[in-house]
């Protein structure tokens, strides 16, 4: 194989690898605050997909070739996955927060066949083709040519990630979050409104999710009420594979599992078949001998 | 402090069950008047940490009153009591462990608006300057009397009127439980009022002006600090004198 095809696969796999992070750290974040598994994650990110599509139907000016246009695309459908997400943990598992761990949980799944049902039933049980961004054409780096739209894809989400970081770890309500994933309680005698913290944790969570949605929408050109699933599924086990509930971790999975597929398929005969498999074997290897993941650690608290 | 001085804090008749059954406050009743340290001393199991938890709102009152500044507590969320100026240390510090100690320190002016914090953060590196030399460092890899002070200066970053400290001195050397003493005795001359539950009774007791003893969920003496120290009973139970 020539340099330019391996370059092709590294940056394949740096593009699954990017989405894949942004819907791990939706994961993550959850987990981070409340020790819970959000199954409706998957569903969020789905949702996202089709308000960049209805977008796109309805207002076509928006979703041209301008990047402010594209700008406008992320920002409304961000806003509405994380909506969705900040009301599916109002409604759907915050007055169950306190019965057990296992309600919300159940619930979830819940959320996430009703989401599902409902876009089957009242939009589409076909997939929908999703229009490409302005973006066309091939970029050559390094002798390879590179499709213009997998840059955009790497740029977005990488700069997403960037904002999440400084957002985290720079401003208040960062900190806040912070604060309270290490410990609840102590962070509502700091006067910080735990309820107030969790549902921007979902919105910010759910706003990432629905980022990937349209990155997915623009990468595979077409969505469909199930998309969320097998996508959803992956970046889940690569949170864990990162040590859930861990921001590097997220990312740092994501980008794993998007190597292996990648990998898998571009150089393994018939690997294309096998990817899921192998991408899964590697995970429960990895899992079997770091079961906290690779960067989930726990700060030792001196008493 | 005048004994008619109106009380700062006051509980009439409280009940609170601690876990699921276990009826850990029976009927408490007390006050503490702004400028004062009050003493809480008691056993293991007495039910120190279920009344601190209820005043801050971590745990809802079964029955009775709890007003802070005449305004009735019960049933409020934590935040929001704290933001009417009460705060509590709680027992075993509970510091942000994954948190830098000067985001530890902001976080305990979370309720506040101002930008511009820089003079509370001196005065907190004033009164514990080794918190000021390890201003980066993770509140987890700080020493159990450093993580205490870390926990009294984030406190004190919101500047409470009342300032709950339970158990500061649990497992922590002589020398830094002296520390502890003589910053909650300058914070009190600052103008903080301090209720203070101590199983250190001893410390506790020097250190206030009046005290209360709790047993199994009630209160069982309530009085001057010196009748205390002088109270046959109090010595023997508390104080390790026959």
């Amino acid at each position: 194989m020539h340099f330019e095809q391996h370059f092709q696969q590294i940056v394949n796999g740096l593009t699954l690898g990017a989405i894949y992070s942004l819907i791990a750290l939706g994961y993550t974040l959850v987990y981070g605050i409340l020790a819970m598994i959000n199954f409706a994650h998957s569903e969020v990110l789905m949702l996202g997909s089709f308000a960049a599509l209805g977008l796109a139907v309805f207002a076509p000016t928006f979703f041209g070739a301008s990047p402010l246009g594209l700008a406008a695309l992320f920002a409304v459908s961000m806003a509405v996955a994380g909506l969705v997400n900040v009301l599916v943990e109002r409604f759907a598992y915050r007055p169950l927060r306190t019965i057990s761990r296992l309600a919300p949980l159940i619930s979830a799944i819940g959320v996430s066949i009703v989401l599902q049902n409902a876009v089957f039933l009242w939009i589409s049980t076909q997939a929908l083709s999703f229009p490409q961004p302005g973006v066309s054409g091939q970029v050559s780096i390094f002798g390879a040519s590179i499709s213009a739209l997998q840059l955009v894809i790497l740029g977005a989400a990488l700069g997403l990630m960037a904002l999440l970081h400084f957002f985290v770890e720079h401003t208040k309500m960062g900190k806040a979050m912070r604060a309270c994933a290490d410990d609840f309680a102590t962070a509502g005698l700091m006067g910080i409104d735990a309820n107030k913290v969790i549902a921007i944790t979902f919105f910010v969570g759910g706003a990432l999710g629905g980022a990937a949605g349209v990155l997915y929408g623009m990468n595979y050109g077409s969505i469909k009420y199930n998309l969320g699933f097998l996508p959803g599924t992956k970046a889940f086990t690569a949170a864990v594979l990162g040590g859930i509930g861990n921001i590097r971790g997220a990312v740092l999975g994501g980008f794993i599992l998007g190597f292996l597929e990648v990998l898998a398929s571009g150089y393994i005969p018939d690997g294309a078949q096998w990817r899921d498999v192998i991408a899964f074997t590697v995970l429960i290897v990895v899992l079997l001998v770091r079961p906290s993941g690779l960067l989930g650690e726990k700060t030792a608290e001196k008493v | 402090m005048s004994a008619d001085a109106p009380a700062m804090l006051a509980l009439d008749g409280v009940h609170a069950v601690y876990g699921k059954k276990i009826r850990a406050l029976k009927g408490v009743s007390l006050e503490v008047r702004a400028g004062e340290v009050v003493a809480l001393i008691g056993n293991n199991g007495a039910g120190k940490t279920t009344m601190m938890k209820t005043i801050a709102g971590l745990l809802k009152p079964e029955k009775g009153n709890i007003l802070f500044q005449g305004r009735d507590l019960a049933g409020l969320p934590p935040h929001r009591i704290m933001r009417m100026g009460l705060s509590l240390v709680p027992e075993g510090r509970h510091i942000f462990p994954r948190l830098s100690v000067m985001e530890n320190l902001e976080m305990g002016a979370f309720s506040r608006a101002e930008k511009d914090l820089s003079r509370e953060y001196e005065h907190v590196f004033h009164l514990f300057p080794v918190l000021g030399k390890r201003r980066a460092q993770l509140g987890g890899t700080l020493s159990g009397g450093e993580q205490q002070m870390l926990a009294m200066g984030r406190a004190l970053m919101a500047a409470p009127k009342l300032l709950m400290l339970d158990e500061p001195s649990m497992g922590l050397a002589p020398v830094v439980v002296d520390k502890i003493f003589e910053i909650i005795e300058l914070i009190n001359k600052e103008g903080v009022t301090v209720l203070l539950v101590e199983q250190n009774a001893k410390r506790a007791l020097r250190a206030a002006s009046r005290a209360y003893v709790l047993e199994t969920g009630e209160i069982v003496a309530a009085r001057d600090t010196a009748a205390l120290l002088k109270d046959a009973a109090v010595q023997k139970a508390y104080l390790g004198l026959n």
